[in-house]
């Protein structure tokens, strides 16, 4: 079985897999970061999403093997105390209802805010259209979002 | 469970907390207080309260401690909640029926209550005062008189030595007095959420730890013959492999006195991780004993249930003349109704934690939404004596029901016993989606006769339905709405035989009445020419309570004018524009929904806004009330849209969300706006009732956009384009 080396977080992390093992495994199975959720196995849900050199990716369609020099970040490492704005604000609306689908929302928002800080409410909805939620939260998402947008409670 | 109310006083020795997960650090110093299963006072001041019911996101983990907290008058926002996992000690610890909040307000209350008023008798000892000139206040006790206070900490030793008081004689706290109930409180795993912090049964780790994954005969319940066992333990990381005969029967309706299923048929791969069980299970080959039901199909169905509707079925019920006045009457509606089969594909697929113990027995950690049934079908079916099952609870990724099943949490022990480690089991999504316990299917002929005036005199309904085992019994079912105001009122049901397994889904019964009787009481408002508001509140009549079933004109009434004037009903809206209404009463909750949408010319539906009223009493987390509104909502609008399981040579078609969708951020309408009416009673809680009336809101609202009637679900199979 190779030896893979990945950049997770800012630190070097070994995993030895096959090559075709999606990092969402390599993550939740090799390197204890369960934060990363499995929904669908098929890239349909967004519970899955990181960001990999900033950008928001569906982890268990990322097979480890086309990781090498990638910089990835789980929700773990989105910010060292889990203060991120986001984090904040999900908490400060009262977000989450289950909570299953929230950290991959989290990651997707992240990414959307960094590549526009002000968004519409258009692109809000499109940004975070591959994200279900399933217990209907997506008011308080999208509020959420937005809150931070608008540099609320920063 | 039967319901009971008993303190018991115990000094907490170090590390001693009672059953439930147990955080490392040891409970509590010595010298600590806890009256009952779900308090704990330390020497220091920290107090500790047990959640007593699975959260599947609504939100009881917080809501339940806030009784505890608001009678025993603690700083919420201080206390540390721990979850219960199936205890003993604990009556009615199942989340499910919308009953969490109705059953535990009164015994927790008072639980609550029971340990102030020792903590306040162990002051009034100290301070030799009497306990009517003491007060608390945020972990406090006070005595006014002198300016003496003491905290909760201080006194738990004291406390902890005291008799605990008669919970039938304590005074709980009237509504006025609330500093807590009804306020917005955030959830108290809120941070731990956003950090993806452990929290579900899979994210547990533990040195050794298999991964599990499962396999089922597509074609429902037949048990697997022979498989590639040799080809698959073979391969990299299995472990093992193996058939599991099970009991064919076992997706069959649950009688009515055990509360859960037999094991079904399964054949189990366990590898040393998540991906090489997986790809383990891709290469699997099974030969299913599936013959018996290969040619079962919506499409016969469908077949079955029309005919059934064209002949007399079984009577449940017959007032008046509903023949004669039909024949009388001076209009006659007839409509036929149907809705498909759904899963419940919660956002966490079915799984569990579970691995044997040195005594012999097992713990789980499971997401289960009634933790005392998983101990009684593990000591049943796998012979694992109750007092050596431990069941921790997890949160649940989403439950609606799915998760009052047991199958997950026999698989997972079975798979423990034999392999003698501790297992990850999880369902892939297509797992979940084709063996799941799903939402029957259903129809309903509707046959209503209007007087002269536009009154509702008759009304004759034909229900075809699957033999789901209803929680509500057939005689009350067809006392309910609108038995007792329609006063000749027919209702005959056949059953279609089906070997869908079904189970609760959000609002059973009410998830498939509520459509079709709420569409075709707008038909008849339509047909009479009158307000689908108006005709409503006439057909609800003049201000009363009825009893047995109990049922309120007049609150129905209140939330359905408070939900139409918040809408603004009766607004002039363009072609193309439309709001419906509609309202239902389930789980003793009273719930309208105004639903204002658009319909593009090309049939395409845009929801601008939700308008809800809701009546179920004192809000106890107003916060966690409006998610369960605005959740349901959203429910109902992403089944209606997209959903439906079709079934094809006995099994389920669908197996993902790209063939059975889920509501996007973009279908979202940008208002929910939701509406409580409040009243100083004992609560009824909000989980399921305010999904029922959501699809026929939404149908309604189309039919006043295009003039087009949906009488079947999803919409996505109806043409609603117009000119």
């Amino acid at each position: 079985m190779p030896r893979y080396a990945l950049n997770i977080n800012g630190q070097t992390r070994q995993a030895d897999v096959d090559a075709d093992t999606p990092l969402l495994w390599v993550l939740r199975d090799e390197l204890q970061l369960c934060g990363t959720k499995y929904g669908c196995g098929k890239g349909l849900c967004g519970a899955c999403t990181v960001h990999v050199d900033g950008q928001a990716q569906r982890s268990c369609q990322l097979p480890v093997a086309g990781l090498a020099g990638k910089r990835v970040t789980t929700i773990e490492g989105l910010h060292p105390q889990g203060k991120h704005p986001l984090q904040q604000a999900w908490i400060r609306l009262d977000v989450a209802q289950c909570g299953y689908c929230q950290c991959g929302q989290i990651m997707q928002a992240a990414a959307l805010l960094k590549a526009k800080p002000r968004p519409t409410d258009t692109e809000i909805d499109e940004a975070m259209a591959g994200n279900l939620c399933r217990c209907g939260t997506q008011l308080r998402i999208r509020a959420a979002i937005k809150a931070v947008a608008r540099g609320e409670g920063a | 469970m039967k319901r009971r109310s008993f303190l018991q006083v115990s000094a907490l020795a170090g590390g001693g907390l009672m059953l439930g997960l147990v955080p490392e650090q040891a409970a509590a110093a010595d010298g600590g207080f806890a009256p009952n299963a779900f308090i704990s006072i330390d020497g220091a001041g920290l107090v500790t309260l047990m959640a007593k019911n699975p959260d599947m996101g609504q939100g009881v983990k917080t809501s339940l401690p806030m009784l505890l907290a608001e009678e025993l008058d603690v700083d919420f926002a201080r206390v540390r909640v721990l979850q219960a996992g199936a205890n003993a000690r604990m009556a009615d610890q199942g989340s499910g029926g919308s009953q969490s909040v109705p059953q535990s307000w009164d015994q927790l209350r008072r639980a609550g209550a029971a340990a102030r008023q020792m903590l306040m008798l162990a002051a009034a000892e100290r301070w030799g005062v009497a306990v009517a000139e003491l007060s608390t206040d945020k972990g406090q006790v006070l005595h006014a008189a002198s300016g003496r206070r003491a905290g909760y900490g201080e006194l738990a030793a004291a406390a902890a030595r005291l008799k605990a008081p008669d919970p039938a004689g304590l005074k709980l706290k009237p509504r006025a007095e609330f500093k807590l109930l009804g306020r917005r409180v955030a959830q108290v795993d809120s941070a731990e959420i956003v950090r993806g912090a452990p929290l579900f049964c899979g994210d547990t780790q533990r040195p050794g730890l298999l991964h599990a994954v499962i396999a089922k005969s597509p074609v429902f319940g037949a048990r697997p013959m022979s498989a590639n066992l040799e080809q698959i333990k073979a391969m990299a990381g299995v472990r093992d492999a193996f058939l599991v005969e099970g009991d064919a029967d076992a997706l069959r309706p649950i009688p009515q006195d055990r509360p859960f299923r037999s094991l079904q048929p399964f054949v189990a791969i366990i590898a040393t991780s998540t991906w090489a069980a997986l790809k383990a299970k891709q290469a699997l080959q099974v030969r299913w004993d599936d013959g018996a039901h290969k040619h079962h199909s919506s499409a016969t169905y469908r077949a079955t249930a029309l005919q059934r509707l064209a002949e007399p079925g079984e009577l449940w019920r017959d007032d008046g003349d509903v023949p004669g006045e039909l024949a009388r009457a001076a209009k006659v509606v007839e409509a036929t109704y149907e809705l498909p089969i759904l899963a419940h594909t919660t956002m966490e697929p079915m799984s569990c934690f579970a691995e044997p113990t040195p005594e012999g027995g097992l713990r789980f950690i499971a997401p289960c939404q009634f933790p005392g049934i998983a101990v009684l079908a593990v000591q049943a079916l796998l012979r694992v004596p109750a007092a050596k099952v431990e069941v921790q609870i997890a949160r649940l990724g989403g439950g609606f029901g799915r998760r009052f099943e047991s199958d997950f949490v026999l698989e997972a022990g079975t798979i423990a016993l034999r392999m003698k480690a501790p297992i990850q089991l999880m369902y892939t999504r297509e797992d979940d989606m084709r063996h799941d316990f799903y939402r029957p299917f259903g129809w309903q002929r509707l046959r209503g006769g209007l007087d002269a005036q536009g009154r509702l005199q008759a009304l004759h309904v034909k229900h075809a339905r699957h033999a789901f085992r209803d929680p509500v019994t057939p005689k009350l079912r067809a006392s309910l709405f609108p038995a007792r105001f329609v006063p000749n009122y027919r209702v005959e049901v056949a059953m279609v035989d089906s070997n869908v397994p079904a189970g609760a889904y959000r609002a059973p019964g009410s998830n498939l009445n509520a459509f079709m009787l709420e569409s075709f009481t707008d038909e008849l408002a339509h047909a009479a020419g009158q307000d689908p508001l108006a005709f409503r509140l006439a057909l609800l009549g003049e201000d009363r309570e009825l009893k047995e079933p109990d049922f309120s004109p007049t609150r129905m009434k209140g939330v359905l004018r408070l939900a139409a004037e918040k809408a603004g009903w009766g607004r002039r809206l363009p072609k193309g524009s439309g709001m419906g209404l509609a309202a239902y009463f389930s789980h003793g909750g009273y719930i309208a929904h105004v639903v204002e949408l658009s319909v593009s010319r090309a049939g395409g539906v845009t929801v601008q806004r939700v308008t809800s009223a809701v009546d179920v009493g004192p809000i106890i987390n107003l916060s966690g009330a409006e998610q369960q509104v605005q959740g349901s909502v959203i429910d109902g609008l992403s089944s209606s849209l997209w959903q439906e399981i079709t079934i094809e040579n006995g099994a389920a078609v669908q197996g993902n969300f790209d063939d059975n969708p889920h509501l996007r951020m973009p279908e979202v309408p940008p208002r929910i706006d939701v509406h409580f009416i409040q009243r100083d009673m004992a609560p009824t809680g909000l989980g399921e009732p305010a999904f029922p009336p959501l699809p026929p809101a939404l149908g309604n609202a189309i039919f006043a956009a295009t003039g087009k009637r949906v009488r079947s679900l999803p919409l996505r199979q109806h043409d609603l384009s117009w000119s």
